[in-house]
């Protein structure tokens, strides 16, 4: 290293050092903490940190140590750090009231202290003229303040910060100290803990806190002093940790960057990939590796596949969006010194390149459903019989779902490609190729189908059938597809709550509420016309009448509606933004078809802002008391209004004026202007409110009384089929 | 002739990397050197060197404990005749057991790394989360594969339980995969050009056992023999537990529990076998490993039991002095 680096080095110190007097002498100092640990799974990294955040800010807040400033956190593989720039150095000082005996026992009458006056405030070492009255529920007091005086900080993050770093969760939990040991992800092997520069004595698992800090495993020291965040920052990337994930990310993506235009190609983009990255190497640089171009004849999927999630390469493509026979690994190194990291690297693909390749040509010897009788051996569930027996299923359930699109106007729904479409699904399940890459499923048997002449929509369907993955994943690309994929997870969903297995808590092993949620999904987003309650009979139907014969009792049919619409409400809560009043409203009137419940939530919420509505809504919820308080309908209601009854204009008026409503709002309804069909209903406030102020319902008569909650009842079963909007909330109480 | 070709053979030595007879030397040598008893395979067929009972049976109970072997181990289902460049039948594995283990383990380990001539500063060398889990051996335990430029050479597991039972303390296994260290050293493409010693190849070696146990575990073992194979050795296993149940204090002490053991390796190797020969459904597998893990699970308890007796008995018998005070 150079003298002038040196030596620019020693003024940073001297610069920092005065930095830290001045902080000092106002109260105040950096806090920096930093947890060593063996690798820590990168998938967990950046997620763990943030919950060392939050807990340290409860922390310090609770020990009123925080002024505000608040924690940040960061992580790296070997590390999770926690900084401050600015704490106080000594907890805040806390005023407190303490009340001690009453005042008539305190003071005589005269006004003067008493015995016990002087006993309370000797207690709390002041003199009685510092005592003073407060009035409590029991009466008057005499109280005294009590000052206490904070304690250093520096005493309280000892015993603060090992409590922090232990209540960090984690998904899976260790511990190598011994059974009864701290519980972490990995052994932790070294921490850090500065305030003010200076180091904060505590320990955690066995390990004493201190100032040192380790750099890169192989090209860093193993003990480097540090004082603060900053000199913490500078002092790891000289060797070679870049700590901040942020410093990886630029580095990660410049270095791809670098090596692909090189070349003339660009990187294949995978934001995960990228992310995961950033987490598994503290000093990421980038080689560029070359394969044997022959493997390209094989899909880019497989390829892709090969090289993403078995050794976290990045594709490359030509500029004409072809992958170009190389990869890019993301290495822990400053560079590849001699090229035997490449080398190596390459050396690995190809073997796994050769694999694919093999299985490749040896699943295809046959065709994919020539593999269907295999299915027969592979369990699906031990009560659900095997995947021959589910193709079974799935093929009757997608036959009769297309046959419901086309029923429902849907004229491009091909009953004969959904059943083919169904029958290959799973065969890939038994290839070589699924067995070894199983996240490729689905994918494999659409490549294949399609490799061997199946139609495009036949391929695509059983290429996407296990979409969506997860919310954010894309869904079927065809119609075929989707009502495969609708089959597959309900046929799931209804067997396998049939067969008692219904997720609990956070036990979901067969991905229940994921299956739902791709239901949800599909039809939500392909608009698909469909009655939920006749599609899960027609699933129960298949579970009856082939192979296990399993009953599906009513109770259990409506169990898994229930939970489909539970996924629905959470679909329109949390993604598409609806109020759960709303929702509530909607799904009260009926959710059987999702889309439509979707239209009239959107209604609802247009309506919504309109200024008679929430007047009605009040009125709606007033009728609904008022007729749950008048008890069983059978015992009062009239087969219809009987006009003749009427006593007042304004039942009158609300009579007729409900009628031309309600005929305007079935005319929008059957044409699903729902919006309209809400704004005719609203109309009706004035005639509401006028009925409510003039007439009294509960009227002596019984014959008047019965009629005017026959009224009533019309009104709310004719106006709710839409939403029920004494659901609504509304702000007058 | 003959001494122009070993003069040939010779020079291409110091060409390229150890041969694997030596690797295997060289990595015995550092273990011993850090304490370790070198230990020999087991003489009973196993699919992983946690099997021997150097592990299984070692990292329970509270001794220190440090050994290391090369267990060669047999996965009849990944056979393929001897065909494929990758994969055999059966693998060598060096095994190394560090009970309790040293605060600076990874660091120990990559001197190992480097004791077979890797510059750590020139490779991509990296720990990636990979938990290891027998369900046969109701064992389980936290860890990393280790990645040399993408190869992955190492299982790296703190064993958190074996046979069902909590560890304390933990033991750190080391499981290094040698067949494939071997061809990255001797940067080969196919396992069987590897060079064993400095005039033979693994090919000369191995390959007709990797063909005939293919053969033997696809295409002629015969499958209701295997599977009386399997009822008999743990009906064996099951009886001698049972015997060790009824035993009174001397006769657990002389009990032969590593015998039962034995008949436990032999269910797991027999179940490897009728699964490679593809006669069992996926439920039956289950069904099988969950009979297996029974066993193992039954000897771990039954060889603390064994170890322990005083202590054991003390503790039981101040359980039920406390259950008593608390009655």
């Amino acid at each position: 290293m150079s003298a002038k680096s040196a030596s620019a080095r020693k003024t940073g110190r001297y610069l920092r050092e005065a930095a830290n007097k001045e902080q000092a002498k106002a109260g105040f100092a950096e806090l920096f903490l930093e947890v060593g640990c063996e690798e820590i799974p990168a998938g967990m990294i950046a997620g763990a940190a943030k919950e060392l955040q939050v807990i340290l800010n409860k922390y310090l807040t609770l020990e009123k140590i925080l002024d505000g400033a608040e924690v940040s956190t960061f992580g790296a593989p070997r590390r999770l750090v926690a900084t401050c720039p600015r704490v106080r150095l000594k907890q805040e000082d806390i005023r407190k009231e303490v009340v001690g005996p009453p005042k008539s026992a305190a003071f005589d009458g005269q006004g003067a202290a008493t015995r016990v006056a002087e006993g309370f405030a000797a207690k709390y070492g002041v003199g009685v003229e510092k005592l003073f009255t407060v009035s409590t529920p029991r009466g008057e007091y005499v109280a005294v303040e009590q000052l206490i005086t904070g304690r250093a900080a520096a005493e309280r993050l000892g015993e603060v910060i090992p409590r922090a770093i232990a209540e960090i969760p984690w998904p899976k939990t260790m511990y190598w100290t011994g059974a009864a040991g701290l519980r972490f992800i990995r052994p932790i092997r070294w921490v850090v803990g500065l305030l003010g520069g200076r180091a904060l004595q505590f320990e955690i698992a066995g390990v004493t806190a201190g100032n040192a800090t380790s750099g890169h495993r192989f090209l860093g020291k193993s003990s480097i002093a540090v004082s603060g965040y900053d000199d913490y920052v500078a002092k790891l990337e000289r060797n070679y940790v870049l700590a901040r994930p942020e410093d990886r990310r630029e580095r990660v993506e410049r270095e791809l960057e670098k090596l692909a235009t090189g070349k003339g190609l660009r990187v294949n983009e995978d934001a995960a990939l990228s992310e995961l990255v950033v987490y598994l190497n503290e000093y990421p640089s980038a080689i560029l590796g070359s394969f044997d171009a022959a493997y390209l004849e094989l899909p880019d999927e497989i390829l892709i596949t090969v090289m993403r999630d078995h050794q976290k390469y990045f594709a490359v493509r030509r500029r004409n969006g072809e992958l170009a026979p190389h990869f890019l690994a993301v290495i822990n190194l400053e560079r590849d010194v001699k090229g035997l990291v490449r080398a190596g690297h390459e050396r690995v693909l190809r073997a796994r390149f050769a694999d694919a390749k093999f299985f490749w040509e040896i699943d295809q010897k046959c065709r994919l459903a020539d593999y269907l009788p295999k299915l027969a051996s592979v369990t699906f569930q031990a009560k659900l019989g095997s995947y021959g027996d589910k193709v079974e299923r799935i093929r009757a359930l997608s036959r009769w779902l297309a046959e419901q699109w086309f029923a429902r106007g849907i004229h491009e729904a091909r009953m004969a490609a959904a059943d083919r479409a169904a029958e290959l699904a799973k065969c890939d399940l038994v290839t070589d190729m699924v067995r070894e890459f199983t996240e490729l499923q689905g994918i494999v048997g659409g490549l294949y189908a399609k490799a061997q002449g199946e139609p495009e929509e036949v391929y695509w369907a059983v290429y996407d059938h296990y979409r969506p993955t997860g919310m954010d994943e894309p869904t079927p690309r065809n119609l075929t597809g989707a009502t495969v994929s609708i089959a597959d997870k309900l046929d799931t969903l209804i067997g396998c709550f049939a067969v008692g297995l219904a997720p609990t808590g956070s036990s979901d092993p067969f991905g229940l509420r994921r299956a739902g949620l791709g239901i949800v999904k599909i039809i939500l987003e392909r608009k698909l016309p469909v009655s939920l309650v006749e599609t899960i009979s027609a699933g129960a139907r298949g579970l009856f009448e082939y192979a296990q014969k399993i009953k599906v009792p009513p109770e259990v049919e409506k169990s898994v509606f229930d939970f489909l619409v539970d996924r629905a409400r959470y679909v329109f809560t949390e993604r598409e933004g609806f109020a759960y009043d709303e929702i509530n409203a909607v799904i009260a009137a009926g959710a059987d078809d999702l889309v439509d419940a979707r239209d009239r939530i959107a209604a609802v919420r247009e309506i919504r802002k309109t200024k008679n509505f929430e007047p009605l809504a009040v009125s709606f919820k007033r009728i609904r008391k008022i007729l749950e308080k008048a008890g069983s309908e059978k015992t009062w209601r009239f087969p219809a209004v009987r006009p003749e009854l009427f006593q007042e204009e304004a039942e009158r008026r609300l009579h007729a004026a409900a009628a031309r409503a309600a005929q305007e709002a079935e005319r929008h309804k059957k044409a699903r202007g729902y919006k309209d069909a809400l704004q005719g209903i609203a109309k009706l406030r004035p005639e509401v409110d006028e009925f409510f102020d003039r007439v009294l319902v509960m009227a002596e008569q019984e014959e008047i009384r019965r009629n005017r909650l026959t009224l009533l009842a019309e009104l709310l079963r004719e106006f709710s089929t839409i939403a029920d909007f004494s659901e609504i909330v509304t702000v007058e109480k | 002739m003959k001494s122009k070709v070993k003069h040939d053979k010779q020079k291409s030595v110091k060409l390229a990397g150890p041969t694997f007879q030596d690797l295997i030397l060289q990595l015995q040598k550092f273990w011993a050197d850090r304490d370790c008893v070198i230990q020999q395979p087991y003489d009973v067929e196993v699919g992983a060197g946690t099997m021997h009972p150097e592990t299984f049976l070692r990292v329970l109970g509270p001794e220190p404990y440090r050994v290391a072997y090369v267990q060669p181990s047999r996965r009849p289902a990944d056979g393929r005749y001897g065909e494929n460049p990758n994969r055999l039948y059966k693998h060598f594995q060096l095994q190394v057991i560090l009970k309790p283990p040293p605060a600076d383990i990874q660091n120990i380990y990559l001197e190992s790394i480097r004791a077979i001539g890797i510059k750590l500063a020139e490779h991509d060398i990296r720990f990636e989360e990979d938990n290891w889990e027998s369900p046969t051996l109701g064992a389980w335990g936290i860890g990393w594969q280790v990645l040399l430029d993408g190869l992955e050479i190492t299982q790296f597991t703190y064993f958190q339980q074996c046979g069902g039972i909590d560890l304390d303390p933990v033991s750190v296994e080391l499981t290094y995969g040698l067949d494939r260290i071997a061809a990255y050293l001797q940067n080969v493409d196919n396992v069987f050009d590897l060079r064993w010693s400095r005039d033979r190849k693994y090919g000369e070696v191995r390959l007709v056992e990797e063909q005939q146990f293919s053969a033997y575990s696809f295409d002629y073992a015969a499958p209701e023999t295997t599977r009386k194979l399997f009822d008999l050795h743990e009906r064996e296993a099951n009886e001698l537990l049972e015997a060790f149940k009824q035993s009174d204090a001397e006769g657990k002490r002389r009990f032969p529990i590593l015998a039962a053991y034995d008949q436990c390796l032999k269910c797991s190797h027999l179940f490897n076998v009728l699964d490679s020969r593809g006669v069992i459904s996926v439920t039956e597998r289950a069904t099988l490993i969950g009979r297996v893990r029974q066993i193992a699970i039954r000897i771990a308890k039954a060889y603390l039991a064994q170890r322990a007796p005083a202590s054991a008995s003390a503790s039981s018998e101040e359980q039920e002095k406390q259950a008593e005070v608390t009655a």
